[in-house]
């Protein structure tokens, strides 16, 4: 692979930018591989990225049954956090935020990740309270956060309107490491490092069946043909369902749409992420200009891309609740993907009844930000057969155990 | 942005009228029940591609649950029907017969 | 130059002129101008800058497509930016601004990037900025952000000065789009009986079948126009309404209507804009085409513009863009853009028209009037900086080897036609390749689906791909007679005007002019003039593998910025198919979404701002709350007072005074935001043993006892107390946050699992009042009121007694959540403030004072109560906090207890509620954790418990806590530590959580 740098660029310059080489190859699929990832996703891609890097092991196809990065890693409102208040949550989400870091780097291939600061409000005693105890958590944790005041706030947000009628704005917990990034070079970098390792992507290959024997995996049907597999791993958000299905088991989750939206372009007005849950909204400014607005999923099953416009409604009307300048601003496009949402809203990073195979899903509307950390620990998983520290707690059978993970812990209630 | 019909009060309403109570049909397991039936009733879910029996309530309107046939791929609607039975009733499954030949979901088709 | 011509412009009132200005210039237009016109009329024919390489751009369109002429309008609360000039109506004292450059327009610094254009390539900041690792963050991106961006952020403290409403409308058949299409399927909509709504994005009807003229039964195209629409406007079912556009279609026939009506009126009173939510039966989409761009080197450069809109510029607004207009095409239609030219006495010093045969009869027509037509030619190159100097001429099937140059002004190209589509699209319709045209257009097998899985959306003329004006008209017929057909009414015949059209000779697809044009000619051939992508970018991103139309759109930009693609789409993913070898229709289109152009956040989020942002849900007291200084904590819906700070005293030492004030002598507590379900029926203890873990059905009428209620997955979700009002009917206390939720939770087991069981629950929260009386003085002041015996002899602890108190209708309730002797006292919400002073007044000689809910929260500490939502957070069983008195062992079934009996949830590790006292009397931070020795396999810190309450307990003088502890009542009389966010380690020693008169003397008196 020729590497990235300025002087690339400017060598490629003078002839007009014809020997660039491909991010990634085209290859046609191989009989067999030693694992075969389904879904060329963030996590996908990275799943087979830490396969390659920390495991050696390199004989590995992504089967993606659309365009590699299409599905929620195209889709989402791109923050990186990792203020979780749970054990497993916060070691993982840590994990991903820490690898994002020098991404760019191990990558060589400029994802952007921009560590701006990300503050989620507390407009509530309850949310104060609830914010505290997470900044405790995360200081023993390892993860940076600190509760900061509603002068801090405004200091940092200079758009935002601490003294709003309804909710006012009394603190917030702030992550001064977490931020951004440019999803889409997230998986573009993954799918180049991989391709660079002798990966086959191999897009536009639907899966349609997999085939076992004797409680094991032995391959899967596609729309280009059977390929035989030594370990599955199905990591396909928003199909995980239909994936399960068809090895013969089903999932604790359910499908659902999320929509985002972003305005026209400004000029640079915010630096920070601010997601405000009272009000059910969160916001920030993209290096292209655009406020980058993330809302709710539907209540109802639903595969289509598409959600409701109430919840838009319902976004913007805290958004401007929130960020009063921001009534002047226009919608520019609105959209929706699917997210995978389990029993206790946390993921997914497991086995699944067939011996052989793997499952990573049901991240539900979190699973940008935990792309490295969810792509390393599905490698352990795979690579070893049984789980590492980082994925433990993830497994399915918390479910029947009723050892849940809950990060919606502000049940909202008082006397 | 969805429009049902709710079979108690006839009203035909849109979304925001009603709150989705995700999968019907399900069968409680309580106390001597197995870990595994537990979890199924619980947690497992179809969550298919096509045909979807689901719960809803008529939350800002009559009150009343009541279930769905719709499709998740299309989101076409073919009916509403009770919540006080523990299957599709006949005419349901007929409009899905009709519409979804083939059609299956769960233990029935 | 481009200027006003003295005659003509269909749109503008020349008796009426208005000033405006433009940055900082006073300018004068007319009324009818949009401000691109405007601009136009006043030789400012460059008005922006581009996004990426700043360079300079002019208005290159005349309507919602433009990508360029975007303005920064206004001043303070009503600034915005991003408005497109093109479709912004001139007012007097119109105030805009260019964007995306520094200093000036003219003179623009950042124009550096254009310098380096060619270091700076599609997906460039992916390959580099890399190193050093920090640099990112720190240095290049703020560089790229100050330069990206466009319009110019409102002020931060900005609040919009202008208001906005929602509004909702049902209609059997809704036509967006009031061009001939749009008119004439309503007309056949609206006779046929449909109930018909008709919107038109522009103030004017008609669309651009004005502009170029012709004849329908033989009277002026405008004339049959105006009697469509003055037909339309007598009929009772139909709406007319123009400057709202059709931004979005969504499932189920929902469509969002976006209506400007002060926009070009801003001093008039009234809503700005207006957000149409309508339902419709089916949706006409006749929205008309869109003129697509030539790919030619410098097609950029102000001065060259779509062919139809400069000639929409000389027809409406009598505004010429130069003198010297030079027509360049592959299509008939741009020659009609010639013919507007020389008709108003400019020169077109040549077409050229890259068909090697040719146009067809128009092309005579333009002969014949003179014009010098080059067929098989292209445009090599446009000169030209800051506007067009000439173009140079050379083969269209070549290289581009310059055969001439010719000196022009403005340059109108024109590479065909594409139907707006986007509405087809939002929700699901998809596309059919159309070769003949080049264009997609919507496919009618495949429409979006309803409710009922039947298509509900028809497209009409041009947005159909029908260009023809007369089949425009049968095509609209036709698709109103389809939508009525589909609401099962019957179509009227409607005769249909007799339309003559010359032959035209067949479009050929232009994708690159010229044909074999090299790199530097690409690298200066615009796509997407906004976002600054090139023919070179696209070409580039399919050789690296970017090969999804997808991929190369979020790869070089295409598409993506505030126009969306609607004049670089189709251009652009032609190029990708060439590039990749495959057809068009293999390479597909992105996806369509809403909106179809901006609209305001303001009218999304419509009324519901400030104080109306949610509803407020306020106590029949809460005026008396008001008046006397509370500070209030939101609570669900509902304000609660939080304390009641009297002069110059802060928060906390009110809260402090608020509860020795009750415990020496009276508190008073508004209570009625508490929750009151009524549980009714034979079956109801029945029912509330299934809901509560506690026995309910073995409660006596008359006595209270306190109920926890566990969800199916056995986690504390409720408590409260519950009353036996009579033998059939109990009164269901819960939470405040927990009243609506908890009955939703009861309807639903009622319905839906024990649908058999007669039970009945109602929602009576609101109906009454509640008073918390509370304080050793407690009985005193009710006895003081008078009525209803009160005594300890007649209401003991856990009670309850109806009857005239005071001469209210009391019912009265000996409970306490604060270990006082104390009374609920629930009145008719009417009577509630009429109670509340009389207990006060009552109440005087024993300082009776009233606490809110921090107060309130600290007292039940000092029991050991607990509180929903702190020592429970959705993880916590009652098992967790001691409160396995409360849970029934008779019972063989309750919501929760299958779920409780799962490994994890009976594992005796689980932490244990305890309470917690600081060595020094110090108080423990919120939310402190319990440390351990070592860290986990994740290197984080061991935990052994953590805090769930903690506060200052004015009554006992020092720092209280209560907290999950591993084993926790085992440990009795340890210390464990507790280090806080603020670097200290608070040491707290386990003891009981019950601080304060553990034996229960105060309470049973």
């Amino acid at each position: 692979m020729r590497r990235y740098s300025a002087f690339a660029v400017a060598r490629e310059a003078a002839r007009f930018h014809s020997g660039w080489e491909r991010a990634w190859r085209s290859p046609q699929p191989k009989k067999k591989y030693d694992v075969i990832i389904v879904g060329a996703g963030g996590h996908g891609l990275a799943t087979a990225f830490y396969l390659g890097k920390n495991f050696g092991i390199t004989n590995v196809a992504i089967l993606e049954k659309g365009w590699l990065g299409g599905g929620n890693t195209g889709r989402n409102t791109t923050i990186i956090r990792s203020n979780y208040l749970q054990d497993p949550s916060a070691a993982l989400y840590e994990k991903a935020r820490s690898l994002y870091e020098t991404l760019s780097q191990d990558l060589n291939y400029n994802v952007m990740f921009s560590p701006r600061g990300v503050i989620m409000l507390a407009q509530t005693e309850h949310e104060v309270r609830g914010y505290k105890r997470t900044a405790h958590a995360n200081m023993l944790q390892g993860v940076q956060t600190e509760y900061i005041n509603a002068a801090r706030v405004k200091e940092l947000v200079p758009i935002i309107d601490t003294n709003g009628p309804r909710y006012p704005v009394l603190g917030g917990l702030y992550q001064a490491r977490g931020g951004t990034a440019r999803h889409d070079a997230v998986a573009w970098g993954y799918a180049r490092a991989c391709s660079d390792m002798g990966m086959d992507i191999i897009q536009q290959c639907e899966v349609t069946g997999v085939r076992s024997s004797g409680g094991k995996v032995t391959g899967v049907e596609t729309s280009k043909g059977a390929i035989d597999c030594d370990k599955l791993g199905l990591v396909v958000a928003g199909n995980s369902g239909a994936l399960a299905n068809m090895a013969g088991f089903r999932l604790p989750m359910e499908s659902v749409a999320l929509q985002a939206l972003v305005s026209e372009p400004i000029k640079p007005c915010m630096d920070v992420v601010v997601m405000a849950n009272t009000v059910h909204g969160y916001m920030s400014q993209s290096d292209k200009g655009e406020m980058v607005i993330g809302g709710g999923t539907d209540g109802y099953n639903n595969y289509t891309q598409r959600g409701s416009f109430h919840h838009i409604e319902e976004t913007v009307r805290a958004l401007v609740e929130t960020f009063p300048m921001v009534s002047r601003l226009k919608m520019l496009r609105q959209w929706g993907g699917i997210v995978d949402v389990t029993g206790d809203r946390s993921p997914v990073i497991g086995k699944t009844p067939l011996g052989n195979c793997f499952i990573n899903a049901g991240w539900g509307t979190g699973g940008f930000k935990a792309i490295p950390g969810g792509g390393w620990a599905t490698a352990e998983l795979i690579a070893k057969g049984e789980p590492g520290p980082l994925s433990a707690e993830f497994g399915m059978e918390r479910f029947i155990e009723g050892r849940f993970i809950d990060e919606s812990v502000a049940a909202g209630v008082a006397h | 942005m969805l429009i049902l019909e709710c079979p108690y009060c006839g009203v035909k309403g849109e979304e925001t009228e009603f709150h989705g109570g995700g999968e019907a049909h399900l069968k409680r397991f309580g106390p001597g029940s197995s870990d595994a039936d537990f979890e199924t009733y619980l947690f497992m879910r179809e969550n298919p591609k096509g045909v979807h029996l689901e719960r809803w309530r008529h939350v800002n309107g009559c009150g009343k649950w009541f279930h769905v046939a719709r499709c998740t791929m299309t989101l076409e609607v073919f009916g509403s029907y009770s919540a006080q039975t523990l299957e599709p009733p006949k005419e349901i499954k007929d409009i899905l017969s009709a519409k979804r030949p083939g059609w299956s979901w769960r233990n029935f088709s | 130059m481009s200027t006003r011509l003295a005659k003509g412009g269909a749109r503008i009132d020349r008796s009426k002129p208005v000033t405006f200005s433009f940055n900082g210039k006073s300018l004068k237009g007319f009324e009818g101008d949009t401000l691109a016109s405007a601009l136009l009329a006043n030789d400012q024919m460059m008005m922006g800058r581009s996004f990426k390489y700043h360079r300079p751009r002019g208005v290159v369109a005349s309507g919602a497509e433009e990508p360029n002429a975007l303005m920064n309008m206004g001043e303070g609360s009503k600034f915005e930016p991003n408005q497109r000039a093109t479709t912004t109506e001139l007012f007097e004292g119109l105030k805009a601004g260019s964007q995306n450059h520094w200093p000036s327009l003219e003179f623009d610094v950042g124009v550096v990037n254009n310098a380096l254009a060619r270091f700076l390539p599609a997906g460039f900041y992916y390959k580099t900025f890399l190193f050093p690792r920090f640099a990112w963050k720190h240095i290049y991106e703020p560089i790229v952000r100050q330069s990206a961006g466009l319009g110019r952020a409102p002020d931060k403290e900005t609040r919009d000065a202008d208001t906005y409403e929602h509004f909702y409308f049902f209609a059997d058949i809704v036509v967006i789009g009031g061009g001939l299409a749009g008119l004439q399927a309503a007309k056949t909509a609206a006779l046929s009986g449909a109930k018909v709504l008709l919107m038109e994005q522009d103030p004017h009807w008609g669309g651009r079948a004005s502009v170029d003229g012709g004849e329908l039964d033989g009277a002026p195209v405008a004339d049959y126009i105006a009697a469509l629409v003055a037909e339309l406007e007598g009929m009772e079912n139909v709406t007319l309404r123009t400057r709202m556009m059709g931004a979005g279609v969504y499932d189920h026939g929902y469509l969002l209507g976006y209506e400007r009506l002060r926009d070009h009126a801003p001093k008039v009173a009234g809503p700005r804009h207006r957000l149409w939510r309508i339902r419709a039966g089916q949706i006409i989409t006749a929205t008309g085409a869109i003129e697509r761009p030539l790919s030619f080197a410098g097609n950029d450069i102000p001065g060259v513009m779509l062919a139809g809109a400069l000639r929409d510029y000389i027809a409406d607004y009598g505004v010429s863009a130069g003198d010297r207009v030079v027509v360049v095409t592959n299509n008939d239609d741009a020659y009609k853009t010639a013919l507007a030219v020389k008709a108003v006495g400019l020169d077109v010093p040549v077409i050229i028209d890259a068909r090697a045969a040719g146009g067809g009869a128009i092309a005579d027509e333009a002969r014949a009037q003179g014009i010098r037509i080059e067929n098989g030619k292209a445009i090599a190159k446009v000169t030209g900086g800051k506007r067009v100097k000439s173009v140079k001429i050379c083969a269209q099937a070549g290289e581009g080897g310059v055969l001439e140059e010719i000196a022009c002004d403005a340059v109108a190209m024109s590479g065909g036609w594409s139907p707006v589509v986007h509405l087809w699209s939002h929700c699901g319709g998809k596309l059919v390749w159309d070769e003949e045209h080049a264009m997609f257009r919507p496919d009618e097998t495949r429409p979006p689906l309803g409710a009922s899985g039947e298509g509900f959306v028809v497209p009409a003329g041009a947005a159909n791909g029908v260009m023809d004006m007369g089949v425009g008209l049968a095509d609209a017929d036709h698709a109103g007679r389809k939508a009525v057909e589909a609401l099962g009414l019957t179509p009227v015949d409607v005769s249909l005007p007799m339309f003559d059209q010359a032959a035209e000779a067949p479009l050929e697809p232009v994708w690159m002019m010229p044909q074999g044009a090299g790199p530097k000619l690409r690298m200066k051939a615009w796509l997407d003039y906004q976002n600054d992508v090139k023919v070179s970018d696209v070409q580039l991103a399919a050789r690296e593998g970017y090969e999804s139309v997808e991929h190369t759109k979020r790869y070089t930009t295409l598409g993506m910025a505030t126009d969306q693609g609607k004049l670089s789409n189709i251009n652009g993913l032609a190029v990708l198919s060439e590039s990749l070898g495959q057809a068009i229709p293999d390479t597909g289109t992105t996806t369509f979404r809403p909106p179809y152009t901006p609209i305001s956040m303001g009218a999304i989020g419509g009324e519901a701002r400030g104080e109306v942002f949610q509803p407020l849900r306020r106590t029949p007291m809460h005026a008396w709350h008001e008046a006397h200084n509370a500070t209030f904590e939101p609570v669900g819906q509902w304000r609660r007072p939080y304390a009641y700070p009297r002069g110059e005293e802060s928060v906390h030492e009110a809260v402090n005074r608020e509860i020795l004030a009750t415990r020496a002598s009276l508190g008073l507590l508004d209570a009625s935001t508490l929750g009151k379900l009524i549980v009714k029926g034979p079956d109801a203890g029945k029912f509330l043993d299934m809901l509560y873990t506690n026995m309910m059905s073995s409660l006596k009428p008359g006595k209270c006892r306190y109920g926890l209620m566990c969800s199916e997955n056995g986690f504390l979700s409720d408590d409260g107390v519950v009353v036996r009002l009579d033998e059939e009917t109990f009164l269901c206390h819960t939470t405040t946050g927990g009243a609506e939720r908890i009955h939703g939770h009861m309807e639903e087991w009622l319905q839906t699992e024990w649908w058999d069981w007669q039970v009945y629950v109602t929602n009576a929260t609101e109906q009454w009042a509640q008073i918390g009386v509370v304080g050793p003085n407690s009985r005193k002041v009710l006895e003081k009121l008078g009525g209803v015996d009160v005594s300890k002899e007649a209401l003991g602890f856990m009670e309850y007694t109806s009857g005239k108190l005071g001469g209210f209708d009391a019912r009265i309730f000996r409970i306490s959540f604060a270990g006082e002797l104390s009374y609920e006292i629930a009145v008719p919400a009417s009577q509630g403030a009429a109670l509340w002073d009389a207990l006060f007044e009552a109440g005087a000689e024993y300082d009776a004072t009233p606490y809110g809910t921090e107060a309130m929260h600290v007292m039940r500490a000092e029991k050991g109560f607990i509180m929903i939502g702190d020592e429970t957070d959705g993880t916590i069983i009652p098992q967790d906090l001691g409160l396995h008195w409360a849970i029934s062992k008779k019972k063989e079934d309750f919501l929760g207890k299958r779920a409780q009996e799962r490994e994890f949830m009976a594992n005796p590790e689980r932490w244990q509620l305890v309470g917690l006292e600081t060595v020094d009397g110090s108080v423990i931070p919120d939310g402190a954790y319990a440390v351990s020795e070592g860290t986990n396999a994740n290197g984080q810190r061991n935990v052994e418990g953590r805090v769930t309450s903690t506060y200052y307990s004015p009554t006992l003088g020092k720092g209280i806590a209560m907290g999950l502890l591993h084993k926790g009542p085992d440990r009795m009389g340890e210390t464990v530590e507790f280090p806080g966010t603020d670097g200290k380690s608070y040491s707290a020693k386990v003891v009981s959580a019950v601080f304060y008169d553990p034996e229960g003397e105060k309470q049973n008196v």
